[in-house]
Order: structure tokens, then sequence, then C-alpha cells
């Protein structure tokens, strides 16, 4: 599925999160945090930022990563990700969301 | 001589032992397996356990039967890794290698959550991944007259990770035989965003937590037991009642990886996804669960990977590149209760869709959908697990890396 954010077409699956992490930039994650209500700051970039690293180096992501990466208590982390903080992250930073096997 | 030593005879460790055991020189190499433990368990069987469909001496046999001869079986704790020096130290003793393959598995850490391994592990909270709280649950279950159930996943990653929904939907079946499925509230409990996360397999079966009547609960990350009040509570204060918790808690690897400090956080070892290969000491290999690669944790899994690891040990010893060859692939049986199983073959980059297996058009078997063949399939499987895949023989028609025959990738 394609769709358009600043009049770039950016390749997202049914979910709406990016397929192709290349096509990510700043702009597209402010754009993407607005639809699930989130103005960003600068401490949701840091935490989209630590995501980043986590899924570029292939380290699972999880609850526990967040509480040990030092950047973000767990408290705080649903605070700035409301309704699920994991899922709602991971699209703004254009990563794909966790997921089981099937 | 050199020494081989493989850390672990558990699934990955056996097969390892028994691929190598024809392989490699006698003359030049002696081969050593290490493991404290004299028991070895089909850890699948673990699920069948709580409901009475499996006894104990289904899912355990003596671990020595499958070492194959001319292995040297050393039944010690390992104390120690020291990758630096190519020593491995035991409880009595120490041991150098060449070539190392740590197959030390994974296994459940219930200590990471307050309040689970409360005074109430083992009368009201449960594990299932592990013999002794298999065979506590199904005692708790033959007594159990009602009330909330409530399976839950503490957080990713676990060993089979369609366990837990397998357990919701045999525990459905289960209360219905007995007659008490109107008694019993099931609940299933996830960090994820839903019982199916990928797509084809939400779309497909999405279904089944409905028909069984099983609610679901997402995105939960368990903050502590509340074993006082019988409750979970996560980070946003949200709570969950229960009377019975069965539980997978934190899965990590083996503490052994922890004081070698070989692992990550969750002592799994960094390796080559294609090779196999540790990314931090060239002469150590890793394999099955022990491993921190993203494809499944399961013995199908280690299967497919002993058959490349034990090319890439052979062309290590030669010097020759290793091939980067495994997958990811995994192929599972998942059983969703009244005798039907689904089965899935992925890897990767694959994720698990509908067609049919190992033959195109043929089958017998069915993907992604229930059958009752499947159910059968997962069954036979407990034989073939003993007969076959320890012995490192491989299984007809099901190759080392994923095939697309059959499988409707478009779907």
């Amino acid at each position: 599925m394609i769709i358009t954010i600043k009049q770039v077409d950016i390749k997202v699956n049914d979910e709406g999160y990016l397929t192709d992490f290349s096509q990510w930039t700043k702009e597209i994650g402010e754009e993407l945090a607005k639809e699930n209500d989130i103005e960003m700051t600068d401490k949701h970039w840091e935490v989209i930022s630590w995501i980043q690293e986590q899924v570029a180096a292939n380290k699972p992501l999880s609850i526990r990563g967040i509480k040990k990466s030092g950047v973000i208590d767990i408290k705080q982390f649903y605070a700035l990700f409301p309704g699920g903080p994991l899922k709602v992250s991971t699209k703004i930073a254009g990563v794909p969301k966790p997921k089981s096997c099937i | 001589m050199k020494n081989l030593v493989i850390l672990g005879a558990g699934t990955g460790g056996t097969m390892m032992a028994n691929h190598l055991v024809s392989k490699l020189s006698k003359k030049d190499w002696t081969i050593h397996i290490v493991d404290q433990y004299k028991t070895h368990y089909y850890q699948p069987g673990f699920l069948f356990l709580p409901f009475d469909t499996y006894t104990e001496e289904q899912v355990k046999k003596v671990g020595k039967k499958f070492i194959p001869k001319g292995v040297n079986y050393i039944q010690q704790k390992i104390d120690k890794i020291d990758a630096e020096h190519n020593l491995v130290h035991l409880d009595k003793g120490t041991l150098s290698y060449d070539i190392l393959i740590i197959a030390t598995g994974s296994k459940i850490a219930p200590d990471e959550v307050e309040g689970m391994m409360s005074t109430e592990w083992k009368k009201s909270i449960f594990d299932f991944y592990t013999y002794e709280g298999a065979l506590a649950l199904r005692n708790k279950l033959r007594e159990f007259k009602g009330g909330k159930l409530v399976v839950h996943i503490t957080e990713m990653p676990i060993k089979c990770p369609v366990a837990p929904l397998e357990f919701a939907f045999l525990a459905d079946s289960y209360f219905h035989k007995k007659g008490i499925r109107d008694k019993v509230e099931i609940t299933y409990v996830t960090p994820l965003s839903g019982a199916f996360t990928k797509e084809f397999c939400s779309k497909s079966l999405g279904y089944l937590l409905e028909e069984k009547n099983i609610k679901i609960e997402t995105d939960f990350a368990i903050e502590k037991v509340d074993f006082e009040n019988n409750k979970i509570v996560d980070y946003i204060d949200k709570e969950i009642p229960y009377d019975l918790f069965v539980t997978v808690p934190t899965n990590m690897g083996d503490e052994v990886i922890e004081r070698s400090g070989l692992g990550d956080d969750l002592n799994f070892v960094p390796t080559h996804h294609q090779t196999l290969q540790s990314l931090e000491h060239e002469n150590i290999f890793v394999i099955g669960d022990a491993t921190n690669v993203p494809a499944s944790k399961a013995g199908s899994v280690a299967h497919f990977q002993a058959e490349t690891l034990t090319d890439n040990i052979l062309l290590y010893i030669n010097g020759k590149p290793l091939k980067e060859e495994f997958d990811g692939h995994a192929n599972c049986f998942i059983e969703t209760g009244k005798n039907k199983a689904l089965l899935i073959d992925f890897n990767y980059e694959q994720e698990p869709v509908t067609g049919t297996f190992p033959f195109a058009g043929i089958g017998p078997l069915k993907l992604l959908k229930e059958s009752v063949l499947n159910h059968w399939g997962k069954l036979a499987f407990r034989w073939i697990y003993w007969n076959m895949l320890l012995k490192g023989i491989s299984i007809p028609f099901v190759s080392r890396n994923m095939s697309l025959k059959g499988k409707n990738i478009n779907n």
C-alpha cells in the first residue's frame, strides 16, 4: 500500500507501518505521530532514535529493553506513547512492530 | 588430537553430536558433550502434560541413550567458558577446545517479575515450560472446578511462541470435555498487539479466539503479580484478576552465558544469522535456543540449523569460507483443540501462509488451516523426535531451507 505524506509516496503495510525504512525521515515520523495524536518533543525523539538503533542492531524490542535503555523509564514511556507504547513508537520510528511468529 | 566440545545435551547439542560423530576423523578429533542433567525431555510434550493427554513417561528418556558411541559424555555442571583461552571450566576440571558449540538452550526466569515466584508459585501461579511446572499444573487442573483462567506471556522472545495460545485452545477443549466450560472464563494476555501479529495469520486465524470464547487483552506489559489479591498489574496500573494464572515467564539463556560474558542482556549469544558462527569468536558456534537469531526458538529450527552447522564446522576445519545458508526455517504444528491442529512453515523473511505441505497441490498436510491430519502430525512428531530428529536423520521431503512450493504467497 502507498500513502502520501508531505508529497512523498511512502510504502506501508495494512496497519500503516513503513515497509522500507530508507523512506523514513523525521518529517514523516512527525506526521505519523500526529495521526496518533502525539506532538513530538525532544524526549520522544530520543526514544525513537534508541528504537531505530535497536532495530538496526537486530535486537528485539521489549518493555524490558526500554527499562534498561537508560533513555526513559517505563511509566514515562507509556505517558509519551499512549495506547500500547511499543506498537505506537515503532510506527513513528518507521520500523516493524514487535511480532510473534504468527 | 583436537577437541570439539558441545555444551548442552538437549535437542541441539544431541543432534550435533550425532551429525559430527560420523563426519569427523576419529584419529584427529575427540568430541565431548557436557550436560549436568541425566534426563532428556521432549519439551513439546509439556503442552500436553497439564491436560492428561501425555503421561510423564512419554516426555522423558535417559539422555545417555541418544549420545552416540565414540562421543565423550561428561555429566558435570559447566562453570564458565573462557573464550580468550579456549577453555571450559567444569565443576571438576577444565576442558580445552579447538571448536566449541554452545547448545545451552533457554529457560524460564520467573523471578524477573515481582510477585511471580511468590508463595503462590505452583499454587495459583503456574508455568508449563518446565517438567515440574507442567506436572504441578496438571494436578491443579484435575481439581479445578471453575473460575478465571488467565493465560499469559510475560515478554518476547519466548521458546515456542505459539505454545501459550495452544494452551488456551486446549484448555477450552479440556473444560468442555469435563463439562465445566461454562464455569471457566479464559483470558489470553499478551504484551504484543494481538494474539496473531502477522498479516496472513491474523486474517486466517482471527476467528479462533472468538469461536472458542477466549477473551483477549493486548499490549499488557506486566509490572507485578499481586499474588495476595489474585491479580496481575501492568505499568499503567491496569489490573486483570485471576483464579488460576498460567504464565510464560521471561525466557533467558543459561546463566553460564552470563558468567562467561558471552551473551546479550537476556543471555542469548550474538550469532551470525546465516552461518551460526558466534559474532565474537570464530571457533565458537551456536545452535538452537541459545542463539540470538530472530528465528523461533523451537526444536524444528534447531534441526534445520544442525544440518547447516554440520557443513559449516567441516568447512571451518578445512579452512574454507562458511556457507551463509540458514534462512530461519521453522516448521511447527499448532494445536487448536478438539483434535485439530494447524501447520506453519516459514523463515526469517517469509511469514506463514496457506497452502499444502510438503507436496505442492497434494499436501497431505494443510498450511495455516485447521485439520485433523495436522493434529495427528503433531502427535506423530513425538516418535519422529525420539527416533529421527535427535539422531540427526533428515525428515523425508522436508529440506533445511524453506521451500516456496505449495505456498500461496500472494493470499
